[in-house]
């Protein structure tokens, strides 16, 4: 029985690593379609091109991952905005997001994939820094730093946007855009340019949770597909736009995920982070601290 | 032109190209062909929810899959012939195709497109963790190399494939002039106000995702004779969900005329991209003129074309009014 239960608290903790890595990932859901109502299936896509801007860097300059994520924030940042001005100029200005806007996201997820398999190839690619091999023990508890600094990064992440949301008129701005577009134009402020800064925020941090993804593993172009369900299980199930819920739900995610790869072995756990997001749109679409 | 009418003319100009193809010597058109005929039928029933009704389905690879497996398993039970394949393919694919209609309820928009998304991969991973049918590693399937009166096995299955592509249209047609696709129309346009009139939309909806679903798995029964070896990965294949969506979206999705230019488009594009360039490029030209058409003509092909017809009438209108009004016009004011 003590090998088991030392088995569950080691999935545990190994799943609340993984749940932080997860928030990362799915804040820039949690921005475009929480807070702005833009159903950004692609952006899994923008984290594979983060993890292979970050492998760029460091397989020719030896630049730190995680470093190259924050020098490229700006250039991802510029990228959404870019997008969210198509987005904006062909689907919302015309009210025909939803279907075709969908369409939208789908083609330039497929777009991404395809182009980086025709310049990278289907090979996995990885990073080399000094803290990817290195475990610390202690005593049933395993903690790889390739785990840990994303953690940690991605914990700090979340503390910054949660301050600049509710301390900026930007921030604020942002948040008020899902909530009441007309009352924010009569505060003067135009909501097509506060959701291109918003849009590029969430683009930018898929720069970060591109670095962290190729820590955590090697990276091939397809592989983004499956965070489609991860980050919108998370989302959904964290209450759309809310920042606490959705690293609760990430962690969540994370650790059942890990508990079931542990007792029935990894071919069931995409299962997992679909299942729950069957089962949370079917019984509770307004997620576990949702607003509505 | 009358339902029964359009049925027969579906008929006769199926039957004529069957005649006309078989006069091709070349193997390589059915293997062609069939991809083509099937993208056909996976757009027409995709259309039948997504352009009829406006929910959008990213899980059209489940469903395609789920009839291609339940071949798969049937193989290893007991042999039955392929157009009964294609009945229990349908069959099974339908029954799920009821259930998510059920998401419906309480899903819509984008939710209900996340959820058919995560449908898909929880489909996968059951079939993934499946041993009977193969699990991660496959199944293996020995088709007959000959068959009777055609000869060639993969004529066959071309046949069975143009027979599901003149059921599909003839049902996507008729739908379109039935009661039930004016209540779709309505559905699209605003669900509440349908509700409100007393369309009865969840049993509507319910039709529907039945037939769309039932439809792909028709689609997909076929595919363990023609792939002969079948996986969760290639079975699962996003193409499928990306080709189903991409192709009313260009042809247009207002009628049965449009997912059937999309897929004649798209699917032989690629087939001729497969050939000569790399299968790899495939998608990408697919996202490309999924994305550019949304952009750029929203309405695809159709509707591309309904504008030009409107200009050539409205530019032959006007050199009628100069003929006949532009002299009156000038001699009423002499500046």
């Amino acid at each position: 029985m003590g090998v088991s239960l030392d088995l569950l608290l080691g999935a545990v903790v190994a799943g609340v690593l993984l749940g932080g890595f997860y928030a990362a990932v799915s804040v820039g859901i949690a921005i475009s379609f929480g807070m702005l109502d833009i159903v950004n299936i692609a952006h899994p896509a923008f984290i594979i091109l983060g993890s292979y801007a970050a492998y760029i860097v460091n397989s020719s300059f030896g630049l730190d991952p995680v470093v190259t994520a924050i020098v490229m924030l700006p250039v991802f940042f510029v990228l959404g905005a870019a997008v969210y001005e198509i987005y904006y100029a062909v689907f919302e200005r015309r009210g025909d997001e939803a279907l075709r806007g969908l369409a939208f996201f789908f083609g330039l997820l497929f777009i991404v994939e395809v182009a980086l398999i025709l310049v990278f190839g289907v090979d996995y690619r990885f990073v080399e820094a000094r803290y990817i091999g290195p475990t610390l023990h202690y005593g049933p508890i395993d903690l790889p730093l390739r785990m840990l600094v994303p953690f940690a990064v991605s914990i700090l992440l979340m503390a910054g946007l949660q301050l600049y949301l509710s301390r900026t008129f930007t921030g604020r701005a942002i948040m008020a855009v899902s909530q009441d577009r007309l009352a924010l134009q009569l505060m003067s402020a135009s909501p097509a340019k506060i959701k291109r800064i918003a849009f590029g925020i969430s683009i930018a941090t898929a720069a970060l949770a591109g670095a962290f993804l190729i820590i955590i593993q090697p990276v091939e172009p397809s592989i983004g597909r499956d965070y489609i369900g991860r980050v919108f299980a998370i989302t959904v199930l964290g209450g759309l736009g809310s920042f606490p819920g959705m690293l609760a739900a990430a962690v969540l995610l994370g650790v059942v995920e890990s508990i079931t790869a542990t007792f029935y072995g990894p071919s069931w756990s995409p299962a997992v982070a679909f299942g729950v997001l069957l089962l949370t749109l079917a019984f509770r679409p307004s997620g576990i601290m949702g607003r509505r | 032109m009358r339902p029964a009418t359009f049925w027969l003319a579906a008929v006769v100009v199926g039957a004529a190209f069957f005649g006309l193809s078989l006069q091709v010597p070349n193997q390589y058109y059915f293997q062609a062909g069939y991809v083509v005929l099937q993208y056909i039928v996976l757009a027409t029933a995709w259309n039948i929810l997504g352009g009829y009704t406006g929910y959008v389905n990213f899980g059209t690879a489940a469903f395609f899959a789920l009839g291609a497996y339940s071949t798969v398993a049937l193989y290893k039970l007991l042999p039955l012939p392929l157009p009964v394949l294609v009945m229990i393919g349908g069959g099974v694919s339908g029954v799920v195709g009821f259930g998510m209609g059920y998401l419906t309820l309480r899903l819509r928009g984008a939710f209900f497109s996340i959820a058919t998304l995560a449908l898909a991969v929880v489909m996968q991973t059951l079939i993934t963790n499946w041993e009977f049918v193969g699990g991660s590693r496959g199944a293996y399937i020995l088709r007959p190399a000959q068959v009777p009166l055609l000869g060639n096995y993969i004529i066959y299955l071309f046949l069975v494939m143009l027979v599901l592509s003149v059921l599909a249209i003839g049902i996507a047609r008729s739908i379109e002039r039935s009661r039930l696709g004016f209540g779709f129309a309505a559905i699209r346009d605003d669900e509440q106000a349908a509700e409100a009139a007393g369309v009865p939309t969840l049993r509507l909806k319910l039709a529907a995702t039945t037939l769309s679903g039932a439809l792909m798995g028709m689609a997909g029964a076929p595919l363990p004779y023609y792939v002969t070896y079948l996986d969760p990965a290639s079975g699962f294949n996003l193409a499928y969900a990306v080709n189903s969506i991409a192709m009313p979206l260009i042809g247009g999705m207002t009628s049965w005329v449009g997912p059937l230019i999309g897929a004649l488009f798209l699917g032989t594009v690629q087939q001729l991209a497969t050939v000569t360039i790399s299968s790899a490029l495939n998608l990408l030209i697919v996202g490309l003129l999924l994305v550019a058409f949304v952009v750029i003509a929203p309405n695809g092909i159709v509707g591309l074309f309904n504008a030009f017809l409107a200009s050539i009438r409205e530019r032959g209108l006007r050199k009628h009014w100069k003929r006949a009004g532009g002299d009156a016009v000038r001699r009423e004011s002499p500046r």
